[in-house]
């Protein structure tokens, strides 16, 4: 098991990633999407992907809780470690992997459920609770620190459909939040909020990061300089550049980085 | 700089015209700090007059340069090397505007000189003057052409500038103790000095913003500092006190 190794401390006293990826290659087809991508996640802390429409950024996001298993001709290949496991390995079940490893999307997407049904979800099929009262209070704790619960703690039989846009995200954060995952993958998570909504969930975004790791996927560099603490370009299906987000948007090693963040893409 | 375009065009002109209103103080700034060294050189009243008053130009550019960063700010949000850039330039100008406001102290200091008697011919103070001018011009060469080496040149020069002021300042103390006549241009011309000196530091610091609108990091922070004259003292003769 010298994969497990790694999910020690090392020497230096630094905690090792959540995520480790290397030689990440994905196919739909044979057209090529990701080439060799090797990007570690930090554990509690929020690293955004950004770069140009097509720069293969949501799909590096999907391949790290095999949400393109479901694409149809979508091959990847190359080495994903959560907590030192292969999350490709045969013996992995990917509806525990997807408990562990939640997604939130672009355009919200609750259950045609009620407020508390939505959340309720989750923990049902995954049996986290054995009773009425245990499964109340993971839906209650969901909804406060997805910061929704104050809003709606008066009418959670209403459908999750009733909410405003960017309750409806807060909602999905709950419903993701519910089945204790470790991660949170969020694929442009505020892209259909308004500025108010946008800024709720950045500082949920913010909140959450203490008990989970978090990697999104943003158009907006200034989302991503806002709630990251790790920024990763991608262009053209590789990953460019990673490191601080402060050093990203402030001094970008490479040119494509720089002509990209400052809008000079031609 | 080597760079294509913003995929915005009216940025490019605004980041241009940021440069462009730098690269105008900067020359009324150089322009300023000669005119104030050759009246305190030549006694020129008149010269120093005009150069008291065209100090109000420098203002104004300072302060449009100050609206145009906070509007570029707000309304571009500038990244990466366009927030050094613009950064950058709210540094220089205030630079530049202290440059200026030191020679507009040394011009009335000049003023001042041309009614009291010369001392002993000061060499140091045109040569200070020299030095400290071709700093200034070079410093802004180094902005023009985002020259961070040519920066650092001059960022190393100051502690020459640094070593003739200690010279001078000894030199004048000197003459005040040799005649207490001298005592009132002494006095002056250490205070004119003592400008020059800063507009030495300033244009250091202007070289320091350009390592860092270049390179995006800090130049390290010291430099080589050579005004010792905080701790100069210079005795009498223990002979002249004994007689």
């Amino acid at each position: 098991m010298a994969a497990l190794e790694m999910t020690t401390p090392d020497a230096a006293g630094n905690r090792p990633p959540k995520f480790s990826t290397k030689n990440v290659n994905v196919f739909y087809g044979e057209k090529q999407a990701l080439f060799d991508v090797e990007l570690d996640i930090v554990e509690n802390q929020v690293t955004s992907l950004i770069g140009p429409s097509g720069c293969g950024k949501s799909t590096y996001l999907r391949c790290l809780n095999r949400m393109n298993d479901v694409v149809e001709e979508c091959r990847v290949d190359g080495s994903i470690l959560l907590d030192g496991h292969n999350i490709y390995d045969r013996s992995v079940d990917v509806v525990q992997l997807r408990a562990e490893v939640g997604m939130v999307f672009q355009k919200p997407n609750p259950f045609p459920k009620s407020i508390f049904d939505n959340v309720a979800y989750g923990p049902r099929i995954h049996g986290l609770t054995s009773n009425r009262a245990e499964l109340v209070e993971l839906v209650e704790s969901s909804l406060i620190r997805a910061g929704l619960y104050e809003e709606v703690k008066d009418r959670l039989d209403n459908p999750g459909t009733s909410l405003s846009g960017g309750q409806q995200q807060r909602l999905c954060i709950a419903r993701a939040i519910a089945v204790q995952p470790e991660v949170i993958l969020m694929d442009e998570p505020c892209s259909a909020l308004d500025p108010i909504a946008t800024a709720r969930i950045e500082e949920l975004i913010d909140e959450l990061r203490e008990n989970f790791t978090i990697i999104i996927v943003t158009h907006s560099m200034q989302q991503a300089a806002r709630v990251s603490q790790r920024t990763a370009f991608f262009h053209l299906g590789k990953l460019v550049e990673v490191g601080d987000t402060e050093m990203i948007f402030t001094t970008p090693q490479d040119q494509r980085t720089q002509d990209y963040i400052t809008g000079r893409f031609g | 700089m080597d760079q294509t375009g913003h995929t915005v065009k009216a940025y490019d002109k605004e980041l241009t015209r940021l440069s462009n209103v730098i690269a105008q103080m900067g020359g009324l700034a150089e322009s300023q700090v000669a005119s104030a060294i050759e009246a305190v050189v030549k006694r020129d009243a008149e010269l120093a007059a005009r150069t008291v008053e065209a100090d109000a130009k420098i203002d104004e550019l300072e302060r449009e340069v100050d609206e145009f960063v906070v509007r570029l700010l707000a309304l571009r949000q500038p990244m990466a090397s366009d927030l050094r850039e613009i950064v950058s330039a709210l540094k220089i100008a205030a630079d530049l505007e202290r440059a200026a406001d030191h020679a507009k102290s040394v011009a009335k200091r000049a003023i001042a000189l041309t009614q009291v008697p010369p001392v002993k011919p000061v060499y140091t103070i045109p040569r200070m003057g020299k030095m400290v001018q071709r700093m200034i011009t070079d410093v802004l060469d180094a902005y023009v052409e985002r020259d961070a080496d040519k920066a650092l040149v001059v960022w190393r020069a100051d502690e020459e500038v640094d070593e003739s002021y200690n010279s001078l300042f000894r030199e004048l103390l000197t003459y005040m103790m040799e005649d207490p006549r001298n005592i009132s241009t002494c006095a002056h011309l250490l205070f004119v000095a003592k400008n020059i000196e800063r507009m030495g530091d300033l244009a250091t610091n202007i070289a320091e913003t350009i390592h860092y609108v270049v390179h995006g990091v800090a130049l390290p922070q010291d430099r080589p500092k050579g005004d010792i004259t905080s701790l100069t003292v210079v005795q009498p003769d223990v002979d002249d006190t004994a007689g």
